[in-house]
């Protein structure tokens, strides 16, 4: 009896592995359900899901313009300190004395893509880019100021 | 405190395993004591990674918070994200539109999903076997996917505000889950094909690290590694919040209280996040995705408690306010933690080869235990 029970375990064990092998040649014969990115090859057709949270950005129009007012509201919804925003004062065509930026200064290497910041600007001066190749040699390229040399704030934005 | 090297006063060996170990997945450090080949004790050494989120999140806004429990257990972080949440709505009585909740069950589901899948192929890869990984991971890239898409990330979604969710779900989200789902279903039978039966496997997963019923309660674990023992704690049964109440679902049981036990309520645990997933997707209502909040959040004098059922168990946020803009003290009990505290009882007087399959099953995620 003993040795009928020894060769069926044996005989079972085998067979379990078989089944698991099957699958195994399965894939072994079929390349189609086998998925794989050739990344970076293929680097110009790889397109992330436009809603990525990848960095922040500043969009700027044809006219060096953006819709940035200074109002730090960014600033303040940060978590961790990634956005600085300097402010000057500007003289108007009026005469005026007005606020504006001077320097929006962004810290990549701080930043964690919560989304945060973009949420609480009331003038959707901000947006996330799908960017995601971020490795630089030296932490102090890391840090950015989004608002392009010379830029000015767009007519009617408040 | 133990010596952390060399040999005790009766003989036996202390060897270090971890911090940097592969089948720790992580920084986590065990200081194992052993005579010959048998475990007499195991002591895990934490710290490693400790960024003290509890004492961080005491200067940080209630919609500022939720950010950082995405990095504690960064496999259901959006579950966690879900938690945190449900807190501050529950505090301070915010209705979420009807449809914002289906999507957040949804993700959560999807979530488990991905969550159990890589467990499963990392935990046949500490066993040996290398094919169940790719498996695994081949699946979870649609997951990955369709999060990409609705939520921006990957891995740390930060997809929940308090009141809804950030954005309403991408164009594509029924199309591709539903496409996930349909495909899925015949994988998790693969796996059971590539898996559980071979011999191998049930040799090494059957009534290894055995862990009673009693013993489970007593030392707090939660979620499959509680239900692997036989008892019913599912937050989603239990204590149901958000929609749960109002789906249909099974709380997965396995009575062996070994290896294989834990795993088999894994595996089964996806199929019926597959069914929850299901009851939802042709039904997501129409509406708004978020409801209307103050610029500026104030919990109100009080000390509050939320749990959710994470991939790994029950996680809890506690709070106590002052009434101010910030937490005045918050308290995470993360599932992983109280698993783990089980580990030594487990393994003590079994094989030094085993307690990798014992670790594997209790699914670990150093970051959400150190927190
Ligand atoms: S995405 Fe979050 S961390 Fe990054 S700058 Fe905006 S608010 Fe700060
Ligand atoms: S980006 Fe928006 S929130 Fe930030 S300072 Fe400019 S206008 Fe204000």
């Amino acid at each position: 009896m003993f040795i009928v029970n020894y060769i069926k375990e044996v005989f079972g064990a085998l067979k379990s592995l078989a089944v698991g092998l099957r699958r195994t040649m399965f894939y072994f014969t079929h390349h189609k359900e086998i998925i794989t990115e050739q990344y970076p090859d293929n680097r110009a057709t790889l397109k992330m899901s436009d809603r990525f949270k990848g960095e922040v950005v500043m969009p700027h129009d044809e006219k060096n313009e953006h819709r940035c007012t200074g109002c730090t509201a960014c600033e303040v919804a940060c978590p961790n300190g990634t956005i600085k925003i300097i402010t000057k004062f500007e003289v108007n065509a009026e005469g005026k004395k007005k606020k504006a930026i001077d320097k929006f200064v962004y810290h990549l290497e701080l930043c964690t893509m919560c989304n945060l910041c973009i949420t609480a600007c009331p003038s959707d001066a901000i947006k996330m880019a799908q960017t995601f190749e971020h490795s630089v040699f030296d932490r102090s390229h890391l840090t950015k100021v989004l608002n392009k040399p010379d830029s000015k704030i767009m007519e009617g934005v408040e | 405190m133990v010596e952390e090297i060399g040999t005790t006063a009766d003989g036996d060996l202390i060897i270090n395993v971890g911090p940097q170990h592969p089948a720790t997945h992580g920084v986590l450090h065990l200081v194992i004591t052993l005579n010959g080949e048998t475990i007499k004790k195991v002591e895990p050494h934490l710290g490693y990674i400790h960024r003290s989120i509890e004492k961080m999140c005491e200067s940080l806004s209630y919609r500022q918070f939720i950010y950082v429990t995405s990095r504690m257990d960064y496999l259901s972080s959006h579950i966690n994200n879900h938690g945190c949440a449900l807190l501050v709505e529950k505090a301070m009585q915010i209705e979420v539109p009807a449809r914002a909740q289906a999507i957040r069950v949804l993700l959560d589901e999807l979530t488990r999903i991905a969550s159990h899948e890589l467990w499963w192929g990392a935990m046949a890869m500490d066993l040996g076997a290398f094919t169940p990984f790719f498996h695994a991971f081949r699946e979870r890239e649609m997951i990955n996917e369709i999060m990409e898409d609705t939520c921006g990330a990957r891995l740390t979604m930060n997809y929940i505000l308090p009141g809804g969710v950030l954005e309403d779900i991408h164009p594509d989200f029924v199309k591709k889950t539903k496409e996930f789902i349909a495909l899925f279903k015949r994988k998790v039978d693969e796996y059971f094909e590539l898996l559980t039966g071979n011999i191998i496997f049930q040799n090494r997963m059957k009534g290894v690290g055995i862990l009673s019923a009693e013993d489970a309660i007593s030392f707090g674990c939660s979620g499959p590694t509680l239900r692997g023992s036989g008892i019913s704690c599912d937050v989603r049964k239990h204590y149901p919040y958000e929609i749960y109440s109002q789906l249909q679902f099974e709380e997965v049981l396995e009575t062996g209280c070994d290896s294989l036990a834990r795993y088999l309520v894994r595996l089964r645990e996806m199929k019926q996040s597959i069914h929850i997933i299901e009851q939802l997707i042709d039904n997501i209502p129409e509406g708004d995705f978020q409801a209307k909040t103050k610029a500026v959040l104030k919990l109100p004098k009080g000390e509050f408690y939320q749990r959710v059922e994470t991939a790994r168990g029950e996680f809890g946020i506690y709070v106590v306010s002052e009434g101010g803009t910030t937490p005045y003290r918050i308290k995470f009990r993360s599932p992983g933690f109280s698993n783990l505290s089980a580990l030594d009882h487990m393994a003590r007087g079994s094989k030094i080869g085993d307690l990798v399959a014992m670790m594997g099953t209790l699914d670990l995620v150093i970051p959400d235990i150190d927190r």
